[in-house]
């Protein structure tokens, strides 16, 4: 099958990454653990742009700029290249960005995500480092604000833009597209996703007929979705009416679900970009091999490991690697009992608790995991009960056998199952008449009865087998 | 009386009397002055004297006072560049060569005068008003350290620092009759010097004499992480205050010679070279012939780089704000209210340079000339040991004679710009005088080679009496 694409849509996306994972600022030795501070604590003269302060590179957000591109399959640059964006805005401290021009670290990548007809193939047009402003605090909405508040603790971030082609042709890849994003980004260790503002997503959309525009100020995978989502039906039914797409800058009203228009491109900017006069360039081409033999196994091939290491299914495989956390936690389990086993219990049934209640896989652990697989395997407890202790832990805490215990959730013996059968059996004489004479719905009444006996300790499975053993006698 | 005292004769006075008295006396002389050499006065300078006597600070510059361009930062003192735009504006750190200083003992007096953000040959645009010439009140003291020129002229300051980004040091040196170093691009941290065309400019010593400069240069120079242009490279300048040119090879470019070039100014230049002859070094003309391009270039570059490095003056962080019905507003009227004449025609023509379409006319341009003028002194450089011109090739000019011209203004800068195009040092010292005003000899060196730049102008200082030449009790 191939995807027809019947709108022309066409999505290239630009994607700030702040490496809020690094000790320090871009361009001086300020903390990048601001999140939780109060305004304009994490500044210094350098990211206040004071005048005299001079940047000094930030060795680390290079060799993360590296890592990242060749996670992303692209080529390196021989030396380092800092170009000044000139503009004037509040929330940038020296009335321009230092940002990379036409030697961007790294460029010409690409990454495989799954598409709406199978693999398919978003070519990486470049990534560049660059610092984050500061930020605006508007007092009211952005149209008519009273007032604006300025905090610089962002100011100086490092920030790698990836910017691709526009290779995506639906709402729906752009999300996986960002998904895969940030699952590599998660392998390299560069980041911290869960951070506001940690990846910020700027959305090229077109379609057959209309020029492009630009949607600014997306700040989530799902925001991204919806905001092409919108963007494409906006810019097809002005097209119906007979109107025209204009080149433009957007702006998504996360609230609301729609893009609004800031400015056209007509007179586009003119940053006159020109080499950061403070900035030497640094040669890089020589640390990509050592950067290289560091790079972490990556979500692609950590997934076709899994498979033969394993042999678990594509389908587990692929749940367990999409988030590096649960693919190491699964190895941990796997060493511990039947991988194929560990791969359900953890794909399927754990992964799928934790989404339900929007947590990560820290908040259990290996050790329990394997204890409850292991009560299941030794037929202590029902796979039903399994489930029951593994979601008891997730909400209230406690250890397996704690929850076992307090549950009563033991199997079982046979011999008191088949009691519960005899008794059943004779305290429901009509309904073992109705069986007997056909009514195949009656077993499962009896089953029930069984069930209650038993206060939902027998295998159910068990249950209906000694049943129906014992009419048939 | 302080007047013309040099590092030594500072240290015997504090042996004598105290670090203190010693500091004091020239707060005195600097309250009776009227050159207008500061812009404001340290109110900790007797307090950091203090600290010398009771000998909880020492080192090489212990107690003496030193005169700072109000363009580099220092912590707690006002650092305005001479403009409205800075007012009220008081660093909360300190410039690098300012920490260095510190721990030397030095006792930073006050901030000197300048030509608004370093634009200008006569410290005639500085807010403050300008600073007279000590030989001559009439005249301008040259720019745009004109202010460190001044002081240190006037005994109003044993040593001071300036900053030259095409001439600044050496040209009000120059008008004022002492000697002053522009180091090697790269020899001296620029950490806290407030950019006006970052890629030329340097700190560099002003002082009575070469072996003060020498002295200053060994506390101020050196690597500093905080400065990624700065190069690790240790010179001893001390070490170099050496009297012997025999065997030195002085090349003469011709170009810096050419039309325009006052006859006394020329006459005194030459005088000196032939000193240097007797004194056993040779010379020949050289040719530098990219020359022509460099003052082009260099404003070009110059106008550029301040385009961009003065967009954060914008009344947002610091200094005046203007009222405006937005922020954009805001900034565009603090600007236009705070910024002088001739820094705002400097952004405006470098926006241009910078701009889509231009830029490949002019700025690129720029930077291809300025290879071909590096080129030059790479030749030159490969047969000579030193270069020798006229630092400028005319005396002090009279104040308001080229404030309506301001082409005729950035035409004197013609022999003081290609050196800092090229990175390389070069050290304005007097060798007389025409019509009763210092004239300057220029001495350019090689990258680097600040030893050989210092011995040669040490060694004109023991053979001639210019250095001692000194302003009149002007009315």
């Amino acid at each position: 099958m191939v995807y027809e694409n019947p709108d022309g849509v066409m999505v290239g996306l630009e994607v700030h990454v702040q490496l809020n994972n690094l000790n320090t600022k871009m361009f001086c030795g300020c903390s990048t653990q601001y999140h939780d501070a109060e305004p304009n604590t994490h500044v210094c003269p350098v990211c206040m742009g004071l005048p005299g302060a001079l940047p000094v590179i930030n060795k680390s957000a290079v060799e993360s700029a590296i890592k990242i591109g060749m996670a992303l399959n692209c080529e390196v640059v021989e030396q380092t290249q800092f170009h000044r964006k000139n503009y004037y805005y509040p929330d940038l401290p020296k009335g321009f960005q230092t940002t990379q021009y036409d030697f961007p670290i790294v460029g010409n990548g690409k990454v495989v995500i799954e598409g709406e007809d199978g693999e398919h193939v978003v070519r990486i047009t470049r990534a560049h480092m660059e610092e984050d402003p500061g930020k605006l605090i508007h007092m009211g909405s952005i149209e008519k604000s009273k007032g604006t508040l300025i905090d610089y603790n962002r100011s100086g971030m490092a920030l790698i833009e990836i910017v691709s082609e526009p290779d995506m042709r639906s709402p729906k890849e752009a999300r996986r597209y960002l998904d895969k994003l940030r699952n590599i980004l998660d392998y390299l260790n560069v980041f911290n996703g869960d951070l506001e503002g940690s990846m910020r997503v700027d959305a090229n959309v077109s379609v057959m007929g209309g020029q492009r525009a630009e949607v600014k100020n997306i700040s989530s995978h799902k925001g991204a979705e919806r905001a092409i989502l919108y963007e494409i039906m906006r810019q097809k039914n002005l097209l119906r009416r007979g109107g025209e797409v204009v080149l433009e800058t957007r702006h998504f009203d996360e609230a609301r679900g729609v893009t609004i228009s800031m400015r056209t491109k007509e007179g586009e900017h003119d940053y006159r970009y020109f080499p950061e006069p403070d900035l030497v360039p640094m040669r890089v081409s020589d640390w990509a091999p050592a950067i290289r033999e560091e790079l972490p196994e990556l979500p692609d091939a950590k997934r076709a490991r899994l498979i033969s290491e394993y042999d678990i299914t594509e389908m587990h495989a692929k749940a367990l690697t999409s988030d590096i956390r649960v693919a190491d936690f699964y190895e941990v389990v796997a060493a511990a009992i039947d991988p194929r086993v560990a791969g359900t219990w953890v794909a399927d049934v754990l992964k799928g608790e934790l989404n339900y209640r929007d947590l990560s896989v820290d908040s259990f652990t290996t050790d329990d995991i394997i204890e409850i697989i292991n009560l299941v395997v030794e037929d202590k407890v029902t796979e039903q009960s399994a489930v029951d202790v593994i979601r008891t832990i997730l909400d209230n805490g406690g250890t397996p056998m704690e929850v076992v215990t307090d549950k009563g959730l033991l199997k079982v013996k046979g011999d008191v199952v088949t009691e519960a059968v005899s008794e059943t059996i004779a305290e429901n004489e009509a309904a073992v008449q109705d069986y007997l004479g056909g009514a195949e719905k009656s077993l499962n009444f009896l089953v029930g009865q069984v069930m209650k006996k038993t206060k939902g300790r027998a295998d159910a499975r068990q249950a209906r087998e000694l049943l129906v053993a014992a009419l048939k006698s | 009386m302080t007047k013309w005292l040099s590092i030594s004769d500072v240290k015997e006075k504090i042996v004598a009397t105290s670090a203190e008295e010693v500091t004091a006396s020239y707060l005195e002389t600097i309250e009776k002055s009227s050159i207008n050499g500061y812009t404001c006065i340290s109110d900790g300078a007797l307090d950091a004297a203090k600290m010398v006597d009771k000998g909880e600070v020492a080192g090489p510059l212990a107690g003496v006072p030193i005169a700072i361009k109000d363009n580099i930062s220092t912590k707690g003192l006002a650092t305005t560049c001479s403009s409205k735009i800075l007012e009220g504006y008081v660093p909360p750190y300190d410039a690098h060569v300012i920490e260095r200083l510190k721990a030397a003992g030095a006792v930073i007096i006050g901030k000197t005068n300048m030509d608004e953000f370093a634009m200008g040959t006569s410290t005639e645009s500085s807010c403050y008003g300008v600073t007279l010439n000590p030989w001559d009140h009439e005249r301008v003291p040259g720019g745009s350290s004109g202010g460190s020129a001044a002081v240190v002229a006037a005994g109003e300051a044993p040593i001071s620092l300036g900053s030259d980004t095409g001439g600044s040091v050496r040209c009000p040196a120059a008008f004022c009759g002492v000697v002053g170093l522009k180091p090697t691009y790269g020899a001296v941290s620029r950490y806290g010097l407030i950019s006006y065309a970052n890629s030329l400019e340097q700190i560099g010593p002003m002082a009575t004499c070469v072996e003060d400069i020498a002295a200053v240069m060994d506390v101020i120079g050196g690597y500093d992480a905080r400065d990624s242009t700065s190069i690790d490279k240790k010179i001893d300048h001390q070490a170099a205050l050496v009297d012997d040119v025999k065997g030195l090879k002085i090349g003469v470019p011709d170009e810096y010679f050419g039309e325009g070039v006052d006859t006394g100014t020329e006459k005194a230049v030459w005088d000196a070279i032939n000193k240097f002859e007797e004194m056993g070094a040779s010379w020949e003309k050289v040719s530098m012939p990219n020359t022509k391009y460099a003052l082009a270039a260099y404003y070009t570059i110059a106008m550029s780089e301040a385009s961009s490095n003065l967009a954060r003056f914008d009344g947002t962080r610091y200094g005046p704000r203007s009222d405006g019905e937005n922020w954009h507003v805001m900034a565009s009227r603090t600007r236009a209210e705070n910024f002088g004449k001739e820094v705002q025609r400097r952004i405006l023509l470098g926006t241009y340079a910078l701009s889509a379409g231009y830029q490949d006319k002019y700025y690129l341009k720029a930077l291809q000339v300025r290879t071909l003028v590096k080129q030059d002194f790479e030749r030159a450089f490969a047969n000579f040991d030193v270069l020798m011109a006229p630092t400028m090739p005319l005396p002090a000019f009279k104040i308001g004679e080229k404030v309506e011209d301001p082409l005729s203004q950035y035409l004197t800068d013609v022999n003081t710009v290609p050196m800092n195009l090229a990175g390389v040092p070069c050290i304005s010292v007097p060798c007389g005088s025409s019509d009763g005003l210092p004239v300057g000899l220029q001495i350019i060196g090689n990258h680097f080679d600040e030893a050989t730049l210092i011995r040669t102008a040490y060694s004109f200082e023991k053979n001639t009496d210019h250095n001692k030449a000194r302003p009149g009790e002007v009315a």
